[in-house]
């Protein structure tokens, strides 16, 4: 018998048309009593959006791309049935959902439900407890931030915990601004209870009295979601302790990448200009309004509840020396299953890419770990375990949790200019190397990229780099030249081939490529030259250069593939 | 000013007043500012400076039309730019610019998300794809007689 049925609407599902199912399955089975339906977050297969999953007696049952139509509708109801999704025992077998166990499985926006689920109780124990014994829990726990930064996450509670203050802030860093990243939407859209479970724990173990969830206004679902979630904790007191109420206030950014930023955010949420500022003081000593100031990261927050539900030993004997727990990844670029992971920390960049992801073996030239602050790890170093360190060795960072799978048909050139051009343009501006020496680095790489560039320009951008880090009060502006010396370090050959031959090796840089349609394979079905938006292909099939922009129509329209990028020049052979 | 009186008069408040004004009349105009300044007792200059900061707020007035020229990787490689040249020819006004009769504005955006149409724009959110020149400047043709009638 179907107890419920549960369609995926996090801001993935949704946009896929997990709308049009839920209007569909509603309008369909409105006179089902016996059946509810239900809106849930995420869990992580964004690849099998819009995904449903019926709860019958005897357990789930998952489907995959499902469409508003009577075939689906039929294949939901029948009793016998079986998933029309596989989940692949490659990804099952190696993930661990701790943090991520209840995301897509409970109403988000359900109090009751997180509670049945053991939500809470973490609260309930912890408030029993002395603010020491809380700090020193999650000290054991080895927990870091996961922001990016990789602090420990106890030490940081205890400088806040130390100080003797009337007032004191919290603050939840989820200003989740790397393109590619969506781990801390996710996490706020399915368990907004989680997050704040988590931050009402930091705020028993600091003395905390006002806390703040600094989002993104461009995640209109997470804030609904959180908004929903703190009125629900305020209409039952779960924020009060001691007849002592704290509050909790989603406040909304307005885009602007470097308020991820630390001191930036409290600016920001000052209401001030986005600036970040020199440290110390540390935003322990003098936060929001002069306030001592704590901030953590959604996902560093959603993974107190499990230390305590665990304890702080349990928690550390997953994953490695220095870095314990697990780490949420999303999962994107040239891969088969793209989407949201949990994996435990020490498992190899190889196992998450390939198997997990289902990218092809010896079709992957690198990932992009850490969004535009981050570096590039080529596939030769795969097996590196990922933790805190070992990735900061190859340097890189373990970022916030953006992972892009860059295929060998990309020009690693382009993709450290497409992230430069991002960090340029989010600058704040306040120190002259972020402001203009990105500027100049992002000028140079399209020089490169367009085929002007010199081996100078190389030399130049090896000696600007380190500057620009040097010489960079934020992180910002510290790690924006790292995709461009990331690539360098490892794809040399590819700066050197656009500088000396003229020639990318990708063929993605469009100034370096011609189309060329070859007449020996050429059947003259005419497509081609009905699809191009510019005219460029002759009644005799014959590309001209000059007209074409590189746009790739013609090469997919083709039914013989008789037309392909080349080196420019390269038409005649 | 009406819209923002629920808000407390803190500066911590100001990004939200700036929302809120935003969302009410779709832009911030000198008029605006000089209201929020008022109303926070901070000079007009500081509310200036905290608005063009942040990429969210806009400083012109939307024209009835907003178009949105998609600028996404798909629309980018199938010649987003040219069509954006179009648009500048045809209207005379430039990126987040509005024509002097209030008919028409125009922004790049990142990506609508609709890549296989590329290149696409869109007009008070309804998606025009596949154009060409031909089809744009019909389409924009076809909202100006609206206008008028």
């Amino acid at each position: 018998m179907i107890e419920r049925i549960k369609v995926g609407m996090a801001s993935c599902g949704i946009a896929a048309g997990a709308d049009e199912v839920k209007d569909f399955l509603d309008q369909k089975l409105k006179d089902r009593e016996d059946i509810e339906i239900l809106e849930v977050g995420c869990i992580g297969h964004c690849y099998a959006e819009p995904l449903v999953e019926v709860e019958t007696e005897s357990g789930s049952v998952f489907f995959e791309n499902v469409e508003p139509t009577e075939e689906y509708l039929d294949k939901i109801l029948e009793i016998d049935k079986e998933s029309t999704m596989s989940f692949r025992d490659e990804r099952t077998g190696r993930e661990h959902l701790k943090v991520t166990k209840l995301a897509g499985r409970i109403d988000p926006v359900s109090l009751q439900e997180y509670i049945e689920n053991g939500g809470y109780e973490s609260l309930k124990k912890v408030a029993k407890m002395s603010p020491d014994k809380i700090v020193e829990e999650v000290k054991t726990s080895g927990l870091r931030g996961r922001g990016g930064g990789g602090f420990p996450t106890g030490l940081k509670w205890s400088f806040l915990a130390s100080k003797e203050a009337d007032k004191k802030i919290l603050i939840c860093n989820a200003d989740e601004g790397d393109p590619g990243a969506f781990m801390d939407r996710s996490m706020m859209e399915s368990v907004p209870h989680q997050v704040i479970e988590g931050m009402l724990i930091a705020a028993l173990a600091t003395g905390s009295n006002e806390l703040f969830i600094y989002a993104r206004a461009e995640y209109p679902l997470a804030v609904k979601n959180m908004n929903i979630a703190i009125e629900q904790v305020y209409d039952s007191d779960i924020n009060v302790f001691d007849g002592e109420t704290i509050d909790v206030t989603v406040k909304e950014g307005a885009g602007a990448f470097v308020c991820g930023e630390e001191t930036a955010m409290i600016h920001s949420l000052e209401g001030n200009r986005g600036n970040p500022r020199y440290r110390p003081p540390y935003p322990t000593d003098e936060g929001y309004k002069g306030h001592p100031t704590l901030i953590n990261n959604v996902e560093t927050f959603a993974n107190v509840p499990i230390i305590f539900e665990e304890g702080g030993e349990k928690y550390a004997e997953l994953g490695t020396e220095n870095s314990k727990g697990t780490k949420l990844f999303a999962l994107a670029g040239d891969l088969k299953y793209a989407g949201l992971v949990e994996v435990p920390m020490g498992l190899t960049i190889g196992e998450v890419v390939y198997d997990m992801g289902g990218a092809e073996r010896g079709e992957v030239k690198a990932v992009q770990i850490g969004g535009p602050s981050g570096g590039c790890i080529p596939a030769k170093h795969f097996d590196v375990p990922i933790d805190y360190d070992s990735l900061e060795s190859l340097g890189a960072i373990m970022g916030s949790g953006g992972l892009i799978v860059i295929g060998s048909g990309r020009c690693m050139v382009e993709t450290a200019r497409y992230f430069l051009e991002f960090t340029t343009k989010e600058s704040c501006g306040k120190c002259t190397f972020c402001r203009i020496g990105t500027k100049r680095m992002l000028e140079t790489l399209e020089r490169i990229t367009s085929g002007e560039g010199t081996l100078e320009d190389i030399d130049f951008l090896e000696d600007l780099g380190p500057k620009v880090i040097d010489a960079s009060l934020c992180g910002l502006g510290q790690t924006a030249p790292n995709p461009v010396l990331s690539t360098l370090r490892y794809f040399k050959d590819e700066y050197l081939a656009h500088v000396e031959d003229k020639h990318c090796p990708a063929l993605q840089c469009n100034d370096l490529v011609d189309i060329y349609l070859d007449q020996e394979i050429c059947i003259e079905c005419g497509q081609c030259i009905k699809n191009c938006p510019v005219d460029a292909i002759s009644d005799d099939f014959v590309v001209d250069n000059e007209t074409c922009t590189r746009c790739n129509t013609c090469i997919e329209v083709c039914p013989v593939d008789a037309i392909s990028r080349v080196k420019r020049g390269d038409t005649n052979e | 000013m009406e819209v923002i009186k629920s808000l407390e008069k803190d500066r911590s408040n100001l990004i939200k007043a700036i929302q809120m004004v935003q969302e009410e009349y779709g832009y911030i105009s000198d008029k605006s500012i000089e209201n929020i300044s008022e109303y926070f007792g901070i000079p007009t200059v500081e509310v200036e400076g905290v608005l063009s900061f942040y990429a969210q707020f806009k400083r012109t007035a939307p024209g009835e039309y907003k178009i949105a020229v998609c600028d996404g990787t798909a629309c980018h490689i199938k010649g987003s730019s040219r069509v954006k040249n179009w648009l500048v020819e045809d209207l005379g006004i430039d990126d987040g610019e509005t024509t002097e009769d209030g008919l028409f504005s125009m922004e790049t955006v990142a990506c609508l998300g609709c890549c296989s149409l590329a290149p696409v724009v869109s007009i008070n959110g309804k998606v025009y794809g596949k154009l060409d020149r031909e089809k744009l400047l019909k389409i924009i043709d076809d909202y100006r007689n609206r206008g008028e009638n």
